[in-house]
């Protein structure tokens, strides 16, 4: 993938320089006139389509699978089954040691057992010459079945819940003081539950594959996450070289986590197409995504705050019960937020999870700390109602200086300013704090505020930059451009560090054959690219430096190297210099590379090392305005602003866009989206856009958001991720605003109007 | 989706004939619902008898001042046509609260008079359900059921009807005009869905291959509204909606007309608020009285009892802002 940059904005301060600007996304034209092409668009002349059939049971077996039926059907290649199809090779045990053992979605074996986990598990493919003729085939496929009991039901079995595992990366628990008996002895305390629902992933491109096998050599077009990862996963599961396996992933429809693991669809057009020796493409209906990509998980929490008259915090007690799938998922970070948000002298947090017999759990915009940001501040609210204090003011008393738990440093935390900004903007002190008592004709208006919370992290990644003696410079690294500018972002980056024109910067992107990048999740992707970029640049004005100060002719020859300065299209030094066209032809080189490559035991180290000394994180104060219906409660969310300390910020254009995105993800999380899956069966019964209530249009007014724009002394550039703080906190904002226009509080999601009858 | 044959006739008489000679034939109006139901392997049909060429598209006046809108009328031209608006606005706002532009300029007359509940179970064809299968069971009885009826329910089937545009029709004593090879009959809309009872893969009054042509409107009452209440703000279905038309002399209610929808397996005339409306007070303790006699028959479920209050409310809202506005007039 690679494709020329388009035009630049007017520079908003410093004509020369391209970080921070709003400039327009690089991928745009080719989305907008339709040239990007998606992995379910790419045509081969021997192409055949595929079709999932899904089980109907929760848990069992397959005791017989009739497929006459199918095959008799004009246009149908084959039906794959287990009976007919040689089984993968089983997926590998998630170790820390490989981190790509951590991609696959589930740990099932499709087609390679008869064994059935949950409702839904593909365990046949029809394989035909079109689309239709493949879907109906797969309805006609009957299977037969022993049942097995199944737990299938979170309410019922959450009882059940284990303390959850700590890992390297995120921890599962955590005890300072005595929160039980601060709590007891607190003058002021609030302890509330708290339930959040099961959600699907809705990204606007479902799950496609295009397989293409040549021998033992694959390619793959396909919308993920993980490029790597996938690579790899893939080559242990169909025993082939990884350097055979070629996967093209330039437009990636949206991902938002569910594109971050290997799920069914992948693996089984890779072997639809590996059995038939056809082209197969396999596009998942959106009622296939339900069935077999994980979501977020369902929730119970309990947090419970206790506090001084003054609303300094002496308590903060947050546990959660979330689940898995028996066979895959894992538990998420739901009070991560809480460790670092308070400064209470007591804490007690424990997560717990428990194992359904439902498709595995899976990451989706801020795992656990979306929900758990929902609990904690709504709770927080409760407390400013009961001490009678304004909402933020109590979290200005309880504002730590330094981690609450670690006692580490911030790397920069201004939530304080954020608060104050917001408020200004917001018309905060026109709020009337009694509940009900502000309205705007019929409408019962109340305003809302919460905090945002997401930790700033970084993997690693390799990149090389390039520098032609055309003058172009190209930036090679296989990002992820799931349509939030990462390619933009970087040819910012790059263009500033190299003193060249964004025009002739080319970022090179969403291929397999290319130098490694991050995986596109947990906020890190453009941190770690930026690093990336950055130190290839660097390595690479060294060498051009060197050539300078030898090349014959050189205005540069004998300067120093810290002398050397990288702007207007060359190297320069006080008044002397050349451009790069005139280095490379003076030194004879048509190119001019540099290279960087990332190594996960010194990402592990740095991870480790940086941790003891700082806590990273973006972090925001969000402002939500909500109307109510006297009558009929119907919540309408009428004005949002959110203000972000998050860092640099690299493009204010798509910077928006993505915190935007966040806020109103968190919107359809607050209000209206809710897996419904049958507890008697385990069965999603709402697999469709009719049914599962994304926020449309008009349920999203205007959002406002601003950023503080000072940079994170320790990340590179001062940047941090901001893919996912905009979600967190926004359901809490939600309620908050809720609990003061109707003075009830709704504690369970979403927040619908048969819960303020 | 299972294969089918497909015929577009060129005129009405074409049209009934497929219907009847064909087997395991249906009508085609916009396809917005019934080419889902086919997808989802719900709806089977052999034929598919395309109706749109048929010279059923135009919106007529009436002599007695009503209108006669053909059944192939696309619910967008409906909804924007200046006598609908006009004069039937609690139709055009009906029309209008309902699904999205793209399916309301799809979307014909006739068919939104016939689509399918929305049930999730009837969607899900692995569970049981007598609408889809008869004698299989019902899953929304102690399932998923928030979005189910609570008027005219059976232990057979507590499916709604989903229309919005219906709603608005029963409250304006619309009738449906009816043709088959036999001729044709008129049905006023009330009549024209069945309750569920035992039979609730039986939804009308409609013989198989039947076509509805038109559907009249009497002349309109004085001033009408529709109310739809939903968990978003678009682009969804109602949990509960009220058609209200009220004319107030002297502070004395002289004609009320009230239907409902998102509470029953037909759009809901409701006969009995309307006796107490009228002659009464138009005052908030008499339309409360009204809502709550109408839905003293409620049978709810777990998921679904909030809809009584719902309904009551959004009665009582719906019938006070009318009640004003005819006072500021
Ligand atoms: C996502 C989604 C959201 C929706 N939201 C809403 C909503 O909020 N409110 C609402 O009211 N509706 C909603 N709808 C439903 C929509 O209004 C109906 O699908 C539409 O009105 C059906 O009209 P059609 O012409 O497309 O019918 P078709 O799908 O063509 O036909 C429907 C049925 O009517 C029969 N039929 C059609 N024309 C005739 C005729 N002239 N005579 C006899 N039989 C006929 C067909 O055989 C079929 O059984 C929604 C639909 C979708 C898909
Ligand atoms: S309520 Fe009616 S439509 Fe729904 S499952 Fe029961 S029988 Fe079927």
């Amino acid at each position: 993938m690679s494709i020329k940059y388009a035009e630049a904005e007017p520079a908003t301060t410093d004509a020369t320089k391209y970080v921070g600007r709003a400039v327009d996304r690089i991928d745009g034209p080719a989305k907008t006139t339709g040239e990007a092409r998606f992995a379910a668009e790419y045509s081969y002349p021997d192409l055949a389509y595929a079709a999932l059939v899904h089980a109907t049971i929760p848990r069992g077996r397959i005791t017989a699978i009739d497929t006459a039926a199918a095959r008799a059907v004009r246009g149908v290649i084959d039906v794959l089954t287990h009976e007919s199809t040689p089984a993968m090779k089983p997926p590998p045990k998630p170790s820390v040691l490989d981190l790509s053992s951590m991609v696959a979605g589930t740990s099932v074996n499709y087609l390679g057992t008869d064994e059935v986990h949950w409702n839904g598990q593909p365990i046949a493919v029809v394989v035909a010459e079109t689309p239709e003729t493949a879907r109906y085939a797969a309805s006609l496929v009957r299977p037969a079945y022993q049942e097995l009991p199944a737990a299938t039901d979170f309410e019922a079995e959450k009882h059940h819940a284990v303390p959850q595992k700590s890992s390297l990366i995120s921890e599962a628990s955590a005890n300072k003081g005595d929160a039980p008996a601060a709590l007891a002895a607190a003058p002021y305390a609030v302890d509330l539950t708290f339930s959040t629902p099961p959600q699907s992933h809705n990204a606007i491109e479902p799950h496609a594959s295009t397989a293409v096998w040549d021998g033992d050599r694959l390619t793959l077009h396909e919308g993920t996450q993980n490029i790597p990862w996938t690579r790899r996963h893939l080559a242990l599961r169909f025993g082939v070289p990884e350097k055979g396996i070629r996967i093209l992933s330039p437009y990636v429809g949206g991902g938002f986590g569910g594109k971050g693991s290997v799920w069914a669809g992948t693996l089984l057009a890779v072997l639809a197409a590996r059995v038939t020796g056809r082209a197969v493409r396999l596009a998942l209906t959106r009622e296939s995504v339900y069935h077999t990509v994980g979501g977020r998980t369902a929730s119970t929490q309990r947090v419970a705050l206790g506090a001084e008259a003054d609303g300094r915090l002496t308590a903060l007690i947050h546990t959660s019960v979330s689940r898995t799938g028996r066979t895959g998922g894992s538990g998420e970070q739901i009070t991560a937020g809480s460790r670092h948000l308070y400064a209470a002298p007591n804490i007690h947090l424990q997560q717990n999870v428990v194992q359904l017999d439902l498709l595995a759990n899976t990451f989706m915009r801020a795992p656990g700390e979306s929900i758990g940001t929902f609990a904690m501040e709504s709770a927080v609210d409760e407390l400013a109602w009961k001490l009678g204090m304004d909402p933020i003011e109590l979290r200005m008393r309880n504002e730590p200086e330094r981690d609450p738990l670690g006692g580490q440093e911030f790397s920069g935390r201004r939530l304080r300013e954020a608060y104050a900004l917001g408020a200004e903007r917001f018309g905060w002190h026109a709020r009337d704090p009694r509940a009900g008592a502000m309205r705007d004709g019929k409408w019962l208006v109340g305003m809302g505020v919460a905090t945002a919370y997401h930790p700033s992290l970084q993997m690693m990644a390799s990149v090389t930059v390039r520098l032609e003696a055309a003058g172009t410079l190209v930036v090679r690294c296989g990002l992820h451009e799931m349509g939030m500018g990462t390619a933009t972002v970087q040819a910012q980056i790059a263009a500033d560090e190299m003193g060249v024109p964004l025009e002739q910067v080319r970022v090179e992107y969403g291929d397999s054959d290319l130098p490694p990048g991050p995986q596109a999740g947990g906020s890190m992707q453009t941190a770690t690219a930026a690093a990336g970029v950055l130190a290839a640049c660097a390595k690479l004005k060294r060498t051009l430096t060197g050539l300078a100060r030898r090349a014959p002719g050189s205005p540069l020859r004998g300067t120093r190297p810290a002398d050397v300065q990288a702007r207007d299209g060359g190297l320069y030094a006080g008044g002397r210099g050349l451009t790069y066209k005139e280095l490379l032809s003076a030194a004879g080189r048509d190119h001019v590379e540099a290279e960087v490559k990332g190594s996960t035991l010194a990402f592990m180290a740095k991870f480790l090392r940086e941790r003891r000394k700082w806590v990273k994180a973006a972090t925001g104060a969000h402002f939500c305005e909500v109307r109510v219906d006297p009558d009929t409660m119907e919540v309408r969310v009428s004005r949002w602003l959110g203000v972000f300390d998050a860092g640099t910020i690299i493009n204010a254009r798509t910077a928006a866009s993505q915190l935007r995105g966040g806020i109103v993800m968190g919107l359809g999380m607050a209000l209206s989206e809710h897996t419904l899956i049958d507890p008697r069966n385990g069965r999603v019964v709402n697999p469709s856009l009719s049914e599962y209530h994304l926020p449309v249009h008009a349920d999203v007014p205007h959002i406002d958001v601003e950023w503080l724009n000072e940079p994170d002394p320790n990340m590179p550039l001062g940047l941090r991720g901001i893919g996912e703080v905009g979600i967190t906190g926004v359901a809490a904002a939600v309620a908050n605003a809720v609990r003061h226009a109707t003075g009830k509080r709704v504690a369970d999601l979403p927040i619908t109007l048969d819960k303020l009858l | 989706m299972k294969p089918f044959a497909y015929v577009k006739p060129a005129d009405v008489e074409a049209a009934l004939h497929a219907a009847a000679t064909e087997p395991g034939a249906k009508f085609l109006g916009g396809g917005t619902n019934l080419v889902d139901l086919m997808r989802e392997g719900i709806e089977q049909p052999q034929t598919v008898v395309d109706v749109t060429g048929l010279p059923f598209d135009t919106v007529e006046d009436l002599p007695d001042g009503g209108l006669r809108i053909g059944a192939l009328v696309r619910n967008s031209a409906l909804a924007a046509d200046p006598r609908v608006r006009d004069r039937y606005p609690v139709l055009s706002q009906a029309l209008l609260s309902g699904a999205s532009g793209q399916l309301r300029n799809m979307a014909t007359v006739g068919g939104n008079l016939l689509q399918r509940t929305r049930c999730l179970y009837f969607y899900d064809t692995t569970s049981a359900c007598n609408k889809r299968e008869p004698g299989s069971g019902c899953d929304a009885l102690d399932g998923f059921n928030r979005s189910c009826a609570i008027l005219g329910v059976s232990d057979s089937c507590i499916a709604t009807h989903p229309s919005d545009m219906c709603v608005a029709l029963a409250a304006l004593d619309a009738v449906v005009e009816v043709r088959g090879t036999g001729g044709t009959r008129r049905v006023p809309v009330t009549d024209l869905h069945r309750l569920p009872g035992d039979t609730p893969e039986i939804e009308t009054d409609l013989a198989p291959g039947e076509l509805i042509t038109a559907v009249e409107l009497p002349p309109a009452p004085a001033d009408s509204r529709y109310r739809k209440v939903r968990d978003r703000a678009s682009y969804a279905f109602a949990l509960v909606s009220v058609a209200a038309a009220l004319e107030v002399s002297d502070g004395t209610v002289t004609l009320a007309r009230l239907a409902l929808g998102g509470i029953a397996p037909k759009p809901w005339r409701a006969r009995e608020a309307e006796r107490l409306l009228t002659g009464g007070p138009a005052d908030e303790a008499a339309f409360r009285r009204a809502a709550e006699a109408e839905l003293a028959a409620a049978s709810v479920r777990d998921g679904n009892a909030f809809k009584t209050s719902l309904a009551t409310a959004t009665i009582v809202a719906t019938l006070r802002e009318l009640s004003q506005e005819g006072a500021v007039r």
